[in-house]
């Protein structure tokens, strides 16, 4: 499988690890990733709260570029992921605006090439083929899958049911991980609150640590630099809020597939979030 | 030659006031044919009539175009005035030059104008090709059939019965009773629902003039409106009622259990059973799915404890043929099924989210918890109770789009009788309106909220478990804040919706639905109570959601009505239906598939052709069943189907006329 790879700003800074591990289990994987060149902002965070037009001309520069090289496109990230692919959709049910976005970008784009997520990625290779690949079955991880607002929405363009999604724990059970039935799958993290308000994000936050302990979590799974963020940096101010608090790593879905593939914590990031890690990897073992 | 009088209407400032009037008039008088062309200020009133006949004396009209609102409103009047002026009632002609021309074109008056001009040289040009048309009769059969036994069908049954005519009420559950039997108390009045509803079950069941058959479904519906033929198919019950004496021995002994459609999943009933204590017939049926026997070849526990040997495992389906005049469709409603689509509220993994018919039973005297509030997770009495009301009404994106118009109230009767049967409970109501048009229903709301009933005005965006209680979470719009409620039950008012099959029988008696398959009526305002097929009858929720009084109103308004179709022996058939000319017809039955109402059947003719006798299919129209759409005209290849009234010439003329 040959794609597109749009990594997005988080994906160089603050997602290095993610960047990593993606492009790890790719490869493992047979995806061959083709970095789209020069590309520039998906049109996240502040772009789309301000102008739908200027959202829908970032996004639209970056398909175009992705459609020259005639690949379709991934994007980890789930919120540049949700930007490429929703501009798509928008774009297609409004020729008018289209035009006019591609006057605006000067590089027109024709809706040629699908945007996939790295949920879609991974299970577009199917199931068997990463069981085949696990040299070190995820046995003992309860793993809670978040997805956070973006991976399965709007309806639009959801690729599973928004209220209870079950595509990332179809892949985490093909690695051997156990997941668990919990209720705070697609709520929000509390995303760019975290910087400008964090009064507001860290309730937001506690409770989906809260949903996820109940659970009998002892790990928590996502797809999104952002998630990931307020999940793991800021649970060290979440955890006021909680009674039975313990520690809750989190990982990026990639993360726990390269372990399981037999990947070394070291060229999977896992050192670099702010949660320890150990416990896990002394449970995989 | 024809001579024709135009008459042009005001309909005071209606046409008046855009159309200029007298100069339509003028233009008509050049008309071919036309020899009287004059206007009046409102044409239907008894002067304006009056000057019609006098016309049609005077001036030896053979043809009338009355340039005025759409036939819909005034055919009938015109043709009548016709009629007293000694003219047959199809030599009218209408323009409609109201709401197809002053009404759209207000602001443009001297395009109206001439666009009037042109209708109603369109309808002078059919004029002068209509032909008399006379209406036959057809018999009636004064017998009705009544489908389903709700209280809808009851009502109907009982007022059809009482004026003394005979009635076949099929229902396909083992009892009568419908909805209205599983309620606790009916609302705003709180009666107990049983206690008037179960005598009326027993007044159907006495009822000399109504056969009753239930267990059973319609299979077949053949004929036309007075002369209708019916299949209907006795399920089998596996219980030989002429033998059984309802003495319960059999389902207190079955050893299987199931959940109860009667206690909404929330009681068990057994595998032979009566749906509830005051059934009726209270004899039971054996649900063969889960028949230990059926299912496993052992058992036949019921067989042996039948004092009176009445078990029949070989009974079969019968199948019975009945012939009626009229047809009342009462198959009333089913909820909308929230557990495939509102994910938010658990799709259904919830034991303590329920829905309102789940929470009647629970209230109910004879409920599984014996009129109890216990939660079903862990049977605890539930502190604080959540409802939620338009759950898959008023929501495009996941349910219905319309109201149903009954959780309003019966909501607010829950909330009620949470207060008083729990005192210290807490009730929190989640609305998006409050809609309590009906009588003494504001007055009931309010009294609820005086009871303590907390009621929030917003959408719930997500039910989740803590430990062993549920959270809602929602949106106060009024504060303008998200508000968390902790809840030991949640009660959802979900969507009214047809009951499950209705668009099936739909097609299978020959009436229409609407796009959320509740049933058409004929006129939304003016004949709410007649399904478009003529002879059919609509009672009940089956044509949009509706509440008790509405109901048994609306299913007396059908009884009427079939009362006075069997008010005599014979009745006029309208005569604008379609008719074939079988030397044109070919046999390509294609008339046959466009035809919504079954009316069009292939018939043998033989005729000498060539000295020999030949025999060929072609079509052939039951003007009984026939409603003069038209479809199949337009269908028909060799041009060999008119419309009487509006045949092939009379319709291209008017074409010619507008177009030329």
């Amino acid at each position: 499988m040959r794609l597109a790879y749009y990594p997005g700003c988080s994906l160089e800074t603050s997602a290095r690890e993610y960047n990593h591990s993606v492009q790890l289990v790719g490869r493992l994987m047979g995806v061959e990733f083709h970095e789209i060149p020069d590309w520039s902002c998906c049109g996240a965070s502040a772009g789309h709260t301000t102008s739908r037009l200027l959202a829908l001309a970032l996004a639209a520069r970056n398909l175009a570029l992705a459609e020259e090289m005639g690949l379709d496109v991934v994007a980890p990230c789930a919120a540049c992921y949700q930007r490429l692919a929703l501009a798509r959709h928008e774009l297609a049910a409004n020729p008018s605006l289209w035009e006019r976005v591609n006057g605006i970008t000067g590089r027109p784009f024709n809706g040629t090439i699908r945007v996939k997520s790295i949920v879609e990625m991974l299970l577009s290779a199917g199931t068997e083929k990463i069981k085949s690949l696990v040299v070190r079955p995820l046995r003992g991880l309860k793993v809670a899958a978040y997805y956070g607002c973006l991976l399965v929405r709007p309806r639009a363009i959801q690729i599973d049911d928004a209220e209870n999604p079950q595509v990332m724990e179809k892949i985490l059970r093909a690695a051997g991980a156990e997941v668990v039935d919990w209720t705070h799958k697609t709520e929000c993290c509390g995303a760019s609150l975290a910087v400008s308000n964090e009064e507001v994000a860290i309730p937001i936050i506690s409770r989906i640590l809260k949903a996820a302990l109940a659970a009998g979590a002892n790990c928590i799974a996502c797809a999104c630099p952002l998630c990931h963020f307020n999940l793991d940096i800021r649970q060290a101010k979440a955890k006021r809020f909680l009674a039975n608090y313990r520690p809750l790593p989190v990982l990026y879905l990639t993360q726990l597939l390269g372990l399981a593939m037999g990947q070394g914590e070291r060229e999977l990031g896992l050192e670099a979030h702010f949660v320890e890690t150990r416990s896990i990897l002394k449970m995989v073992g | 030659m024809k001579r024709i009088g135009v008459f042009v209407c005001w309909c005071g400032t209606n046409i008046g006031g855009v159309v200029d009037v007298p100069q339509v008039a003028k233009a008509a008088s050049s008309f071919p044919g036309v020899v009287l062309a004059t206007d009046y200020k409102y044409m239907c009133s008894e002067p304006g009539q009056e000057l019609i006949v006098q016309a049609i004396r005077e001036h030896r009209l053979t043809r009338v175009v009355v340039a005025a609102c759409t036939p819909r409103l005034h055919e009938n009047t015109f043709r009548k005035t016709l009629e007293r002026a000694g003219l047959n009632p199809y030599l009218l002609e209408i323009a409609n030059i109201r709401e197809q021309c002053a009404w759209a074109h207000q602001k443009q008056p001297g395009r109206a104008t001439e666009k009037a001009i042109s209708l109603v040289r369109r309808a002078v040009a059919k004029a002068s090709r209509l032909e008399p048309l006379f209406a036959s009769t057809i018999p009636v059969t004064r017998k009705a059939l009544v489908i389903g036994g709700g209280i809808a069908g009851m009502q109907a049954a009982l007022d059809i019965a009482d004026a003394g005519h005979q009635v076949i009420l099929v229902e396909r559950e083992p009892t009568i009773g419908g909805k209205m039997a599983m309620l606790d108390k009916t609302f705003p009045t709180l009666d107990c629902s049983a206690c008037i509803c179960t005598p009326k079950m027993v007044a159907v069941a006495q009822h000399p003039s109504i056969t009753l058959y239930t267990y059973a479904e319609v299979e077949k519906v053949e004929g036309y409106v007075g002369n209708f033929e019916v299949t209907i198919r006795q399920k089998a019950r596996s219980v030989d009622h002429t033998k059984c004496t309802g003495c319960g021995t059999c389902w207190e002994k079955c050893p299987t259990r199931v959940p109860s459609e009667f206690e909404q999943g929330l009681g068990t009933r057994k595998a032979i059973y009566v749906s509830f204590p005051q059934a009726v017939p209270n004899k039971p049926v054996i649900d063969r799915r889960h028949c230990r026997y059926f299912a496993a070849g052992k058992c036949r526990v019921c067989e042996k404890v039948c004092p009176t040997g009445a078990i029949d495992y070989q009974q079969g389906d019968q199948l019975i043929k009945e012939k009626v005049g009229a047809i009342v469709m009462a198959t009333g409603y089913d909820l909308f099924e929230w557990e495939k689509v509102y994910g938010e509220y658990g799709y259904g993994r919830y034991p303590n989210v329920i829905t309102s018919l789940q929470f009647e039973r629970l209230i109910n005297a004879s409920g599984p918890t014996g009129g109890k509030i216990l939660r079903p997770s862990d049977g605890k009495e539930p502190q604080s109770v959540v409802f939620v009301k338009c759950v898959g009404s008023r929501d495009p994106a996941k349910g219905k789009e319309y109201c149903s118009r009954i959780c309003c109230m019966y909501t607010a009767k829950h909330a009620h009788q949470v207060l008083e049967k729990l005192p210290g409970a807490r009730v929190y109501v989640f609305y998006m309106d409050v809609r309590t048009a009906g009588k003494a229903y504001e007055e009931f709301y309010l009294r609820t909220l005086q009871d303590g009933a907390h009621y929030i005005r917003g959408r719930v965006s997500k039910i989740y478990p803590e430990g062993d209680r549920l959270i809602v979470r929602g949106v106060d719009t009024l504060l303008g804040r998200q508000v968390e409620v902790g809840a030991d039950l949640v009660v959802l008012a979900t969507a009214v919706v047809p009951s499950r099959g209705a668009a099936e029988l739909a097609r299978l008696v020959g009436i229409s639905c609407d796009q959320n398959d509740f049933y058409t009526e004929a006129h939304p305002k003016l004949r709410p109570v007649e399904a478009n097929t003529a002879g059919i009858f609509l009672a009940g929720a089956c044509q949009g959601p509706k509440d008790i009084p509405d109901t048994v109103a609306q299913a007396s308004a059908a009884a009427a009505k079939v009362c006075a179709l069997f008010s005599r022996e014979e009745m006029a058939a309208e005569p604008t239906v379609a008719q074939v000319n079988q030397f044109l017809c070919y046999g390509c039955l294609e008339c046959q598939k466009v035809c919504p109402y079954r009316a069009i059947e292939p018939v043998t003719v033989s005729e000498n052709a060539a000295g020999k006798k030949i025999e060929r299919t072609v079509a052939s129209v039951n003007s009984g069943l026939c409603q003069g759409c038209g479809a199949c005209t337009v269908a028909c290849k060799p041009g060999a189907i008119n419309l009487k009234g509006f045949s092939n010439e009379q319709v291209l003329a008017e074409v010619d006329a507008l177009c030329l």
